[in-house]
């Protein structure tokens, strides 16, 4: 089946998906949805041919039934997941199969500060989202957004007050339970970090393996003038999930971001994180890994829009493509007319460990001010015998040098993820968590 | 220790070693000299096991074992280190995981128990102090970012804490200014043994100053063309590698039983 029968079938699934969305009021809310789904019904579902999906393949997922997901009746949350949940003791929103459990949340309304479902607060405060939602994902574009956004029945808020500080993480967990029907949800979050606050928030997924799911996922972030907002996405579903996701950030002057994106789970996964600098003497930081085996598909999309002058912004994405798996990179920096003085900065490397992996990579810089700084580093490559010599010159194992070699050059994204709970995790993810005293020797690693 | 027959070497086509000679006995310091180009280096990379190099003739004994069948790995477990003339860095792997996989690996192999983090930390905190360590380059990614002379004095580090029998120092001088070389000199000196042999490589008289040497060849052309006392290493210093020429070796290394 080509992608447009199969976007053709999914579409006539639609009305039975649209009769799960929750009732569509207030009517803003209402007329939103019913614009982005005629939005989305225009736009079809991308195809190979568009130049932004040529190297990512929908038509597999497109041909498989997905139904909305019920509510997880079973805590059967990965124990991965429950290690990271108890790690990160702050506010949490719990979300299995795509529904909102209170019973596994810890929601929070301490000064200045509220995390809670977007139901909830669409339900008791809808005038703290009406001025945001959808205000900052490109649903009239985006097929996928557009679909999030008409059909998204529950979510995150969070919002950070001015000089508001959250000391501890706060976590936003998404669970697909083991199920044998194909199931799809929506999840939105709306995250707002006013002038001059404080915070770090983890987004996590993660899975079952032999369950299909599909994720679509669509995350909106405002870090007002001077705030510092540091965000991590981890991603760890199932072996037949698919992960599309966007993160929409809006930096006003003066704030500094930082993301994490860590892929390793799913099937078929995309991730687009779009940065747009509006305001003057913007910092942010971009860091992702993926790593991708056995018949995985990983796109990692990266766009950083400098609008406004005197910003700076630095970007590190690794990627490990073993066996059979893809990869795709697409990191793009815009500097507008009136950024001058922009400072950007973007290194990409892949490490292709098999020779049926592959891995499309594309930095793309436009710039149209002049008093810029740019820089952008892409290799694609094997491990290095200068290094596995020397690793072995001192006693290591040719099998585990190879190890440690891969390790690190995880590591070095891992490394910079401030969380140390979090890092942590994330290293356990990869190594199976043998400490210092015997590194790394199982988890991914071959 | 070490018994180095009739070596030649070649890379591609070209002949690097043409015919090397060499007997190194426990607790001698050799100092192997020469013009660049000469060898050197390759001679050095031959013993610790770099397979870019191809062995055309010749042998290699260490211990009494053929050397050449050995893996890297197996070499350096069994006693044999190489201190790197350019040290590879390695973004995310930090010197003490390293090292530390690096002692573990051989330790098991003499059958001796793995040291703990504890341990370890306090053996390398030790080593890193005795060569005047920053102690912060110890947590750093392997060689990333550091400066020529780190560089070089986390190898000496490195040897100190992995033990060797048999040490090659491949050009460390290079790139070191003088307070650097002492500490390094001084670190070398402080682990000689009588059951530790030491081969250093250098271009320059300077470092054997302080790394007085046993004996000292000359490498032409891949060639040893002379062979000497630590007077030798003098004597080149002030009259330079111009007048050597191959086959007018004096002195030579005596011919191997």
């Amino acid at each position: 089946m080509g992608t447009q029968q199969a976007g053709d079938a999914f579409l006539r699934n639609l009305d039975g998906l649209r009769g799960h969305t929750v009732a569509s009021r207030p009517s803003w809310l209402g007329e939103l949805r019913g614009a982005a789904l005629g939005r989305f019904t225009r736009l079809g579902f991308p195809t190979t041919r568009q130049e932004e999906w040529r190297f990512t393949d929908l038509s597999r997922m497109l041909s498989i039934r997905f139904e909305p997901a019920c509510g997880g009746a079973s805590d059967g949350l990965a124990s991965e997941a429950w290690a990271l949940v108890h790690a990160l003791p702050g506010p949490r929103v719990v979300l299995v199969d795509g529904h909102f459990r209170a019973d596994l949340s810890v929601t929070a309304a301490g000064r200045g500060i509220v995390v809670d479902s977007l139901c909830r607060v669409l339900r008791d405060s809808p005038g703290l989202l009406a001025p945001h939602l959808a205000h900052y994902a490109p649903w009239r574009e985006h097929p996928f957004v557009a679909l999030n956004t008409g059909l998204a029945t529950e979510g995150v808020f969070v919002q950070l007050a001015a000089g508001a500080v959250q000391e501890e993480p706060v976590h936003l967990v998404h669970l697909w339970t083991a199920a044998g029907k194909a199931r799809v949800a929506h999840p939105r979050a709306l995250i707002l970090a006013e002038p001059n606050s404080r915070a770090a928030i983890v987004e996590s997924y993660w899975g079952s393996h032999g369950s299909v799911s599909l994720t679509n996922a669509v995350t909106e972030i405002v870090v007002g003038r001077g705030a510092v907002l540091e965000h991590a996405k981890l991603q760890e579903e199932g072996d037949e999930a698919f992960h599309m996701a966007t993160v929409q950030v809006h930096q006003q002057s003066r704030s500094s971001f930082t993301s994490h994106v860590v892929f390793l789970g799913g099937s078929l996964a995309r991730n687009e994180i779009n940065i747009r600098l509006e305001g003057r003497r913007c910092r942010c930081t971009l860091n992702g890994l993926y790593w991708a085996r056995g018949r995985q598909h990983m796109d990692l999309r990266t766009r950083i829009d400098h609008a406004q002058p005197a910003c700076a912004s630095e970007e590190l994405y690794k990627g490990i493509l073993d066996e059979r798996a893809r990869g795709v990179f697409n990191g793009k920096i815009y500097v507008h007319r009136a950024a001058q003085q922009t400072d950007a900065k973007q290194t990409n490397r892949a490490l292709v460990l098999s020779d049926q992996a592959r891995v499309n990579t594309k930095p793309q810089l436009e710039i149209f001010a002049d008093d810029v700084r740019c820089t952008h580093g892409a290799t694609v490559g094997q491990i290095e015998p200068e290094a596995m010599f020397y690793l072995r010159s001192r006693g290591i194992a040719e099998r585990r040098a190879r190890q440690l070699l891969i390790w690190a050059f995880a590591n070095d994204v891992v490394g910079r993820i401030g969380l140390a709970p979090l890092r942590t995790a994330v290293e356990q993810l990869l190594t199976a968590g043998d400490g210092l005293s015997v590194g790394p020797v199982a988890g991914r690693l071959p | 220790m070490l018994i180095v027959k009739n070596l030649h070497v070649r890379v591609g086509d070209k002949p690097i070693l043409r015919g090397i000679d060499l007997e190194v006995h426990a607790g001698e310091v050799h100092a192997i000299m020469g013009p660049n180009g000469s060898g050197k280096s390759t001679l050095a990379q031959v013993i610790a096991g770099r397979d870019t190099y191809e062995v055309t003739q010749g042998e290699v004994y260490y211990e009494g074992v053929p050397l050449l069948e050995m893996e890297p790995e197996e070499r350096a477990r069994e006693g044999v280190f190489m201190a790197f003339q350019y040290p590879v860095a390695i973004p995310g792997l930090s010197n003490t995981r390293f090292l530390h996989a690096a002692l573990n690996a051989i330790r098991k192999h003499r059958g001796l128990p793995e040291l703990d983090a504890i341990d370890f930390l306090a053996l390398i905190r030790e080593k890193a102090a005795f060569l005047q360590m920053d102690a912060g380059l110890l947590e750093r990614p392997v060689n990333e970012g550091f400066s020529g002379g780190e560089k070089k004095r986390n190898e000496i580090f490195q040897m100190a804490v992995l033990q060797p029998r048999l040490a090659i120092l491949d050009e460390t001088d290079s790139g070191l200014d003088i307070d650097a070389l002492k500490i390094v000199a001084n670190g070398v000196n402080s682990l000689r043994r009588p059951g530790r042999a030491f081969i250093v490589v250098t271009h320059y008289q300077r470092l054997l100053s302080y790394i007085v040497p046993d004996r000292v060849h000359v490498l032409y052309e891949g060639s040893i063309v002379r062979s000497g006392g630590k007077e030798l290493a003098l004597e080149l210093e002030a009259s330079g590698y111009g007048g050597l020429q191959r086959g007018a070796a004096r002195d030579a290394a005596p011919a191997l039983p």
